[in-house]
């Protein structure tokens, strides 16, 4: 069974990050909401597995 | 009148008249230096070195107080250790590896520089900027006195340039009045509010942020705190959005305070308000004196051109960044130590003009780098959106149990220096199997070898570094001297050279630029090969 990654796990974090909060510029709070929402959903089809799912869920509680 | 701005820590070249102030015709130089700061004082240190005369234009007779720039970085040291004058800075200079990220009340995590063994720096001091550009000064000195031609004007401030294709006017007021001085070549160096930049019409643009800081040094007497760098997000004792505390020479502290875009900052500056402020911070049985305040906003932002024909801008004349990750006073010195050897060249006739376009090349790209870093460590530390600020809490959040995240925390990512990887001066990396931090473009990492430290017996010439590889005699290429430093693996008892330098190949040649970064490698001598990369870093081929 995989096991969720808790380690260090993207190449360039600092790269990632910035990414991250530039998606989101210019959207509205509940923009930015929906924005989130649609992300972890593609994210969490991306893993698929239903294990690591609930972990990540356990992790972030 | 040449009023003071500010006041003194350090009065070291007062005001002396000049013959050329009574000239009949204006004396002509062939370097005046604009400002006397800590990158104004080491262009001219590395030029005079080169014996290549110097003229220091400042405003004031000396250094002016306040702690400013208090983190000096490895390659500085290296660099001011070429330059003689690191002894003091490491003897006065506290060296610091441990940092701590608390968040509220909690500890997120801690960090170690962990400093590679095998250098002869360390990766930090702290050390107060009026300090460091003291030594700077005491070594131009030394080197006055060894018939360097150095001088540097004190009460001497630039009033308007006029630039031409061959050279440029100044008209300088000083107490006796007004003169006039020509000069071959003008280096900027007048600081972030540039009054060359502004007297050429040069834009200088960019981002500003909307959050001020109060910084204020105390003297205080506490084994409490260790020599650490701490950073709350979110103090639990409230006196800052975020707070930096980090310790200085002489039993003084920099503790800066995040305040807000709307602080009133005659209000801020009491004294009284800024102790309400340490107080809460330090508890009321803390006894402390204050040392020196000042309450700054930052933006990001560079020339488009640090070189214009004449005129060359270095330090934060030329670019600004915000102080997360003591990228200011760092990289200015990295601009010195890049623009030094070319300008000196072609002073000498030993390069066309056109090499001084690969300074632009190289610290554009330098400073670009870190704008981004300092930008990114701006946006994580003052988040400027509601979402920014969730993200920035939940990664802090995680961080705390989940190695994960701790990358993505970003309290300011260190000056580390430059890598010109796409500079038009390189030439060809042939090294099969040879280390990628070594590759060519990068800055030479020292090493043990025999007695002493590799970057100590490389100097601040060109230099062909053999490891394990036969070499034949080639004293100099064109005229330019190119010393050989030889090196086998018997020197490497730590095998850090080897690691550093081979990789897995048996031998390696490296060609090193005066400013020690590395030109071209092979893993053999090949004079033709070498005479090649020599006359094209040079803008000879």
């Amino acid at each position: 069974m995989t096991a969720l990654i808790l380690s260090p796990n993207i190449t360039t974090p600092d790269d990632f990050y910035a990414d991250l909060i530039a998606a989101h510029e210019g959207l509205s709070d509940e923009e930015s909401d929906a924005f989130n929402a649609r992300l972890i959903l593609i994210l969490a089809n991306h893993i698929g597995d239903q294990d690591v799912l609930n972990e990540a869920l356990n992790t972030a509680r | 009148m040449v009023q003071d701005r500010y006041a003194l820590a350090f009065k070291l070249y007062p005001y002396q008249q000049s013959p050329d102030q009574t000239a009949e015709t204006p004396a002509r130089h062939p370097v005046v230096v604009v400002g006397g700061g800590p990158i104004g004082l080491a262009m001219a240190l590395d030029l005079g070195r080169q014996g290549v005369p110097v003229v220091v234009l400042d405003d004031h007779e000396g250094i002016g107080m306040g702690s400013r720039a208090i983190c000096f970085a490895k390659r500085t040291l290296e660099i001011a250790e070429r330059y003689g004058c690191s002894g003091p800075m490491l003897e006065k200079g506290v060296i610091w590896n441990v940092g701590k990220v608390f968040q509220d009340d909690r500890q997120v995590f801690e960090f170690n520089l962990l400093p590679e063994e095998g250098h002869a720096n360390p990766a930090f001091i702290n050390l107060q900027q009026p300090y460091f550009e003291k030594f700077i000064f005491e070594q131009i000195q030394a080197e006055q006195a060894k018939g360097a031609p150095v001088e540097v004007r004190g009460k001497n401030r630039l009033d308007s340039i006029e630039t031409h294709t061959d050279c440029t006017v100044l008209t300088v007021t000083t107490p006796d009045g007004p003169y006039t001085l020509e000069a071959d070549w003008v280096i900027g160096c007048d600081g972030a509010s540039s009054p060359l930049r502004e007297m050429m019409g040069l834009e200088f643009d960019g981002r500003v942020f909307q959050d001020s800081f109060l910084i204020a040094d105390i003297r205080m007497k506490s084994d409490e705190f260790p020599t650490e760098r701490w950073f709350w997000f979110e103090p639990h004792f409230k006196s800052g959005a975020s707070t930096l505390l980090h310790r200085q020479p002489d039993d003084v502290w920099r503790v800066d305070f995040q305040i807000g875009w709307d602080a009133d900052r005659a209000e801020e500056m009491k004294e009284e308000n800024i102790r309400k402020r340490l107080d809460a911070m330090f508890g009321d049985d803390v006894e402390y004196d204050m040392v020196w305040s000042s309450i700054y906003t930052f933006q990001c932002r560079r020339l488009e051109k640090f070189r214009h024909n004449r005129v060359i801008f270095a330090g934060d004349a030329a670019h600004q960044v915000s102080p997360f990750g003591a990228r200011g006073a760092n990289s200015g010195m990295q601009d010195v130590d890049n623009l030094g050897w070319k300008l000196g060249m072609v002073i000498k006739g030993q390069a066309p003009a056109t090499l001084l376009d690969s300074y632009d090349d190289e610290r554009i790209y330098g400073a670009d780098e870190n704008i981004l870093n300092s930008t990114r460590s701006t946006d994580f530390i003052t988040p400027k959106s509601e979402i920014s600020h969730t993200f920035r809490n939940a990664v802090l959040k995680l961080a705390e149990r989940h190695a994960f995240a701790r990358p993505l925390v970003n309290s300011g990512r260190l000056s580390v220096p430059c890598v010109y990887d796409t500079s038009p001066l390189n030439g060809p990396d042939e090294l099969p199997g040879g280390p990628a931090q070594s590759r060519v473009g990068s800055p030479c990492k020292d090493a043990p070898v025999k007695d002493g430290f590799l970057l100590q017996s490389l100097g601040d010439e060109f230099v062909l570094l053999s490891i394990n590889a036969e070499m034949s005699d080639l004293p100099e290429v064109d005229g330019i001297p190119l010393r050989h430093v030889t090196i086998s693996t018997d020197d490497d008892p730590s095998g850090a050279l080897s690691e550093r330098y081979l990789g897995t190949a048996a031998s390696a040649v490296y060609l090193i630029r005066p400013d020690q970064h590395v030109a071209a490698r092979w893993p053999s001598f090949d004079p033709t090969k070498v005479s090649a990369a020599l006359l094209k870093i040079c803008g000879k081929d």
